[in-house]
């Protein structure tokens, strides 16, 4: 075996398609975590700082439970356990992998949500008040918008953990980039390395825009912001 | 419901054997991160723009390509190399993808540690004439050091949290074995929630554990440690 056979413009010709078929379901999985997930954390994140003792309790132990486990037994057990538990049938693996990876990342981004809102400044919170501000006003006008600001950096970085997080789809049967990259293995074992490498390649090229993105969002937070 | 206790209670020990292997896993994972760590932190401080921007690039390309895959490149595709590759068995693969994938987190850890330490002690430290040896070993590492033991802490926890990925190249861990324990029963319920257990019984006391050291560290220390922008965050967070 020798190095031309492994890197040969042949190869690569046959295997840059073959992955190609892949980017679709990873991008349309990243996107359905990244809505599902942003809304959860949102939802989540108000519910952590909900008056209601109840709603408060049951958020704290959803957000406990998707951080305290790993993703991939979260992701095993919605799609193994769940249809046999309450027989109820996920109907398909694109639903499992999304929910699998949007309830994980909803649940850590939500304390990324409450910690920025407490992190307001408490005199912004009384002079929006002393403003005769009702509670859903002071928190959409004074409150929220300087509390986005805060989560920006961290959302950025929560992007490129979802698009890493979605490579674990291809273990419940979905024809991602990896599971086109692996099925190179039992055919042409010797071509693997660069296989791999490339589907390597593809996603830090899917993960590149947010790295970018992710910086952009860390100026926009710290601009005007005295430290 | 179709739950059954007697599954459970049979797979419950079944399962705990893989405890080990995945306990053990985890701290080699994170000792070989630790030191793999520093070399990225040394290799960052070679005053070239070129060495500095290739090495900024392979650790932005480890860091953000997903582990699952790294693995699946060490395991598998490392034997095919031409030249120096070689069979590597599945627990050693895990050690190095995971361990490499993680150093380059870890090493964003010492340098917010570094960048912590005043500038004034680095200039007060010339100012005695003291050896480059010692400057380092004298005044900025044990300044360096303490402020990262929290972050340094959810990195383990975080890790461990990871190490079930090393089931899918056949590490006999726990996840391994609930895989293994669920053909065998034509049923998977049971085994996956004892895994998904067994990883809540020993991550959450670990992590509220490391929330107070951080509190503590923090009443202690200046906050401009934790303040490190290409670190998860400073509660928790997952990397898969």
């Amino acid at each position: 075996m020798t190095l031309e056979r492994v890197i040969s413009i042949n190869a690569l010709i046959e295997i840059f398609p073959t992955l190609f078929q892949g980017v679709k379901i990873t991008i349309l999985v990243l996107l359905g975590s990244i809505v599902v997930g942003y809304f959860l954390a949102f939802i989540a994140g108000f519910c952590l700082l909900s008056n209601n003792i109840i709603l408060r309790t049951l958020t704290r132990f959803y957000v406990e439970i998707f951080r305290g486990t790993s993703l991939i037994v979260q992701l095993f057990w919605l799609y193994y356990a769940l249809p046999m538990l309450f027989n109820i049938d996920l109907g398909s693996n694109y639903l499992a992998g999304v929910l699998a990876i949007s309830l994980n990342y909803g649940a850590y981004m939500s304390e990324v949500v409450r910690g920025s809102i407490v992190a307001v400044a408490q005199g912004q919170r009384e002079a929006a008040t002393a403003l005769n501000m009702s509670r859903f006003q002071r928190m959409r006008l004074v409150i929220f918008p300087q509390a986005v600001r805060m989560m920006l950096p961290e959302f950025g970085n929560y992007l490129i953990q979802m698009v890493k997080a979605t490579s674990l789809v291809s273990l419940i049967g979905m024809k991602d980039i990896l599971y086109y990259g692996d099925r190179f293995r039992f055919s042409e074992i010797s071509m693997t390395p660069i296989v791999l490498f490339l589907a390597l390649v593809f996603y830090f090229i899917i993960a590149l825009p947010l790295i970018f993105l992710t910086r952009k969002m860390e100026d926009i937070s710290k601009k005007g912001v005295a430290s | 419901m179709n739950w059954n206790n007697d599954l459970f209670f049979q797979a419950l020990p079944f399962i705990s054997k893989g405890i080990w292997i995945t306990l053990s896993l985890t701290i080699v994972c994170y000792v070989f991160a630790l030191i793999f760590g520093f070399v990225w932190t040394f290799l960052k401080r070679i005053p070239n723009k070129a060495i500095n921007w290739v090495v900024t690039w392979t650790m932005e390309f480890i860091r953000s390509t997903p582990p699952l895959v790294q693995l699946y490149f060490i395991f598998y595709a490392w034997p095919e190399v031409p030249y120096v590759g070689m069979t590597l068995s599945p627990f050693t693969s895990a050690v190095i993808g995971l361990g490499i994938h993680f150093s380059t987190y870890i090493s964003e850890v010492y340098r917010s540690g570094i960048e912590s330490v005043d500038k004034g002690q680095w200039e007060a430290s010339t100012a005695l004439n003291f050896t480059t040896k010692q400057k380092w070993t004298k005044i900025i590492l044990p300044q360096a050091i303490r402020p990262t033991i929290p972050m340094l802490g959810n990195y383990l926890i975080i890790l461990f949290k990871e190490v079930p990925l090393a089931a899918t190249i056949g590490v006999v861990g726990i996840l391994h074995l609930a895989g293994d324990f669920g053909s065998q029963h034509f049923r998977n319920i049971e085994a996956y929630t004892v895994v998904a257990l067994l990883f809540l019984l020993m991550s959450y006391p670990s992590a509220l554990l490391v929330n107070k050291l951080e509190k503590k560290m923090n009443m202690k220390f200046d906050k401009k440690a934790t303040n490190g922008s290409k670190t998860l965050n400073d509660s928790e967070g997952a990397v898969s």
